[in-house]
């Protein structure tokens, strides 16, 4: 800024240009800044953010049955699988999975899957929970927005979802009680 | 006053000239819709910016009227529509009129993309006048999809979520964007609120845009079925009374048309599933979209394969967002000098190809992708169709529309407006045969 001030006529252009140049600059910033509280007001607020949990009575599923719950307004699947069910998803080489993850770091007991039912690619709730729904070829759940197919351990075996359906927090408060969140 | 020289529109009485003295708005109307120079040659396809216009004021109107008698709450919103339909004194109309006003709306915009399109009026000197079309095109998208959230219906809510969804595909902050755009976790009350707020403002944003579209018009004038510049008085008429006229008519056929669906169709265009509340836990079988975003569903569901470190989800939102800015370069896309496609004679069958083209991923948009398109013939799935169709909308664009500009021999051009209109023949053949300045 000041290489170039060589006549004296030329000094109170550049201390003007920089006074433009700092004057624009905080006003700048500063509007920034002032937007943020707009948009930051658009993320989840307090009420929802509040980690609300859910506490599940899972003592009428039988074996071989699935129960929906609601956490944090998301269903969560409750599938009490069958030996059956379970050896197939334990056994299954991570090398074929798209979102390779063993059955056993999704579980807390094999028997009990637990898993947020939200299909990982645009959000449609999947189908196969009830006995009358089609489960897709790997006979867990299949998501009939754009075809993906999950297996017995909610992974995702085929079709443009990305992802294994997340399992939530949750522990056994005592054996017939699940607390999730 | 007398101080003040006297401007041509001012001819009425003194309450007339004492207003435009102070603020010049009867000279403004005067100069741009009473005598403001038209070519003299419009056809039909002239008629729907004036169309447009009127339903942007009629979309807004029946908005507001709706907006009074509407709550935007996940409990509340569904039944309100219900009452608007049942209760409200012509709370159908309002609805009816809206909702199809909607459907006629981009029929109208789409209509009017085309005739640019085809008689090449985006090209120089109009390029900003385009870009705040195709501005004002994705403003009204996002109105459209957010006002169909609205009624809280099973559409309303899974479209909202499949399409906010789209925002997760972007690497990094993806999920972020997507609880940010929901205020919450899953597509609900937030989400509805926000959006019915949005819907209210973003049409007030679209009149702003009009306005720059219209002023930019103003100043380059009007293209016309022959694509080359009036070059004095006898190629231009007043737009007042002749093509007020012009736009009468045709506002009225169009008119007629609407009030036809919304009296004796106003469901034709909608979707029964929309009819149901919003489940949360409930995915409707299939989630279409309105009928005007299937082509562009279409391209998003076709790219179902990954491209480098590109999977298809993202795939899949980039083809479909860039199908749509695509049409902010096109006046630098097309390399043709010639504005209108009567006078090149390949571009002309391109052009209708594209339409087609359209037309295709329409109907592939409409169906889910691992259907079969015909029942007898195996193999053709509709994903195939969207396949060659989103291959060929790209094609068009960033291939056809550069190359064509460079190998297409145009088609002599007449030396004015006013000698084909008034039929001397004979001097359009002397017009250059070489790559031509326009005219
Ligand atoms: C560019 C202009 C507009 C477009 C394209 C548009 C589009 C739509 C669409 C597609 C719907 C859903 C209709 C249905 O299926 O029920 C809707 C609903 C609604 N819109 Fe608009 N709208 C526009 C302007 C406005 C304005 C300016 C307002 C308010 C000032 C408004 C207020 C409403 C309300 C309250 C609803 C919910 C009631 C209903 O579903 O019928 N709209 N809009
Ligand atoms: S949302 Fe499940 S496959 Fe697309």
């Amino acid at each position: 800024m000041t290489d170039h001030a060589s006549g004296p006529d030329e000094q109170p252009e550049s201390r003007r240009d920089f006074l433009y140049l700092t004057a624009g600059l905080f006003t700048g910033a500063g509007a920034a800044l002032a937007l943020w509280p707009f948009i930051h007001s658009m993320n989840p607020s307090a009420d929802v953010l509040a980690l609300s949990t859910t506490e599940v009575d899972i003592s009428p599923v039988e074996v071989g049955q699935s129960i929906t719950v609601i956490w944090q307004k998301k269903p969560v699947f409750i599938r009490r699988r069958t030996a059956e069910e379970i050896e197939v998803a334990e056994q299954e080489p991570l090398a074929d999975l798209p979102d390779p993850e063993s059955d056993a770091d999704r579980v807390i007991k094999p028997e009990w899957l637990v898993v947020v039912g939200v299909c990982t690619h645009l959000g449609c709730i999947p189908l196969g929970q009830k006995p009358s729904e089609v489960r897709g070829e790997w006979d867990g759940w299949f998501c009939p927005c754009h075809g993906s197919h999950y297996d017995t351990s909610g992974r995702i075996r085929k079709g443009p979802a990305p992802t294994n359906l997340p399992v939530p927090k949750y522990e056994f408060v005592d054996d017939t009680t699940l607390l999730i969140g | 006053m007398s101080a003040h020289t006297q401007p041509s529109g001012s001819s009425g009485n003194g309450l007339v000239k004492w207003i435009d003295s102070r603020l010049p708005v009867f000279t403004y109307l005067q100069k741009e819709y009473g005598e403001f120079p038209a070519p003299r040659n419009f056809n039909y396809w002239w008629n729907f910016g004036a169309i447009l216009t009127f339903m942007l004021v009629l979309m807004i109107f029946t908005g507001i009227f709706l907006a009074m008698q509407y709550t935007p709450h996940v409990d509340l919103a569904f039944d309100s529509v219900e009452r608007i339909m049942r209760d409200v004194n012509y709370g159908w109309l309002l609805r009816y009129m809206h909702a199809n006003g909607a459907t006629f709306f981009f029929i109208a915009v789409y209509i009017h993309i085309f005739r640019g399109l085809y008689y090449g009026s985006y090209k120089n000197p109009r390029e900003l006048l385009w870009i705040f079309g195709v501005v004002i095109l994705v403003l009204m998208m996002a109105t459209a999809f957010m006002g169909y959230v609205l009624p809280w219906g099973q559409l309303s809510l899974w479209g909202a979520t499949v399409i906010t969804n789209l925002f997760s595909a972007i690497p990094l902050v993806g999920d972020a964007v997507v609880t940010w755009l929901w205020g919450g976790f899953v597509v609900d009350n937030p989400t509805l609120n926000r959006f019915f707020s949005l819907h209210f403002l973003l049409p007030f944003v679209i009149f702003g845009v009009v306005v720059l579209h219209v002023i930019a018009l103003h100043v380059t004038g009007s293209n016309n079925p022959l694509g080359i510049d009036p070059k004095g008085p006898q190629d231009t008429i007043p737009f007042h009374p002749y093509y007020t006229a012009k736009d009468s008519f045709g506002l009225a056929i169009w008119v007629t048309l609407f009030a036809a669906v919304v009296f004796f169709a106003p469901n034709f265009f909608g979707e029964p599933e929309n009819y149901l509340k919003a489940n949360p836990l409930v995915t409707p079988a299939e989630i279409v979209p309105e009928w005007y975003f299937l082509p562009f569903f279409a391209i998003l569901r076709s790219v179902d394969f990954n491209v480098w470190f590109i999977d298809a989800k993202l795939g899949g939102v980039i083809a479909m967002f860039g199908s749509i800015l695509l049409l902010f370069v096109v006046p630098w896309l097309d390399r043709s000098k010639v504005r209108s496609a009567r006078f090149r004679p390949i571009y002309k069958w391109f052009f209708w190809i594209l339409i087609l083209d359209c037309f295709l991923l329409g109907f592939v948009g409409a169906h889910s992708p691992a259907d079969q398109v015909f029942d007898g013939v195996e193999g053709l799935l509709f994903i195939d169709l969207g396949h060659v169709g989103t291959a060929w909308y790209f094609i068009h664009f960033l291939v056809l529309l550069p190359v064509l500009g460079m190998v297409e021999k145009p088609k002599p051009l007449p030396t004015s407006i006013a000698e084909p209109v008034l039929g001397g023949g004979q001097a359009a053949t002397g017009a250059a045969a070489k790559p031509m300045e326009k005219a």
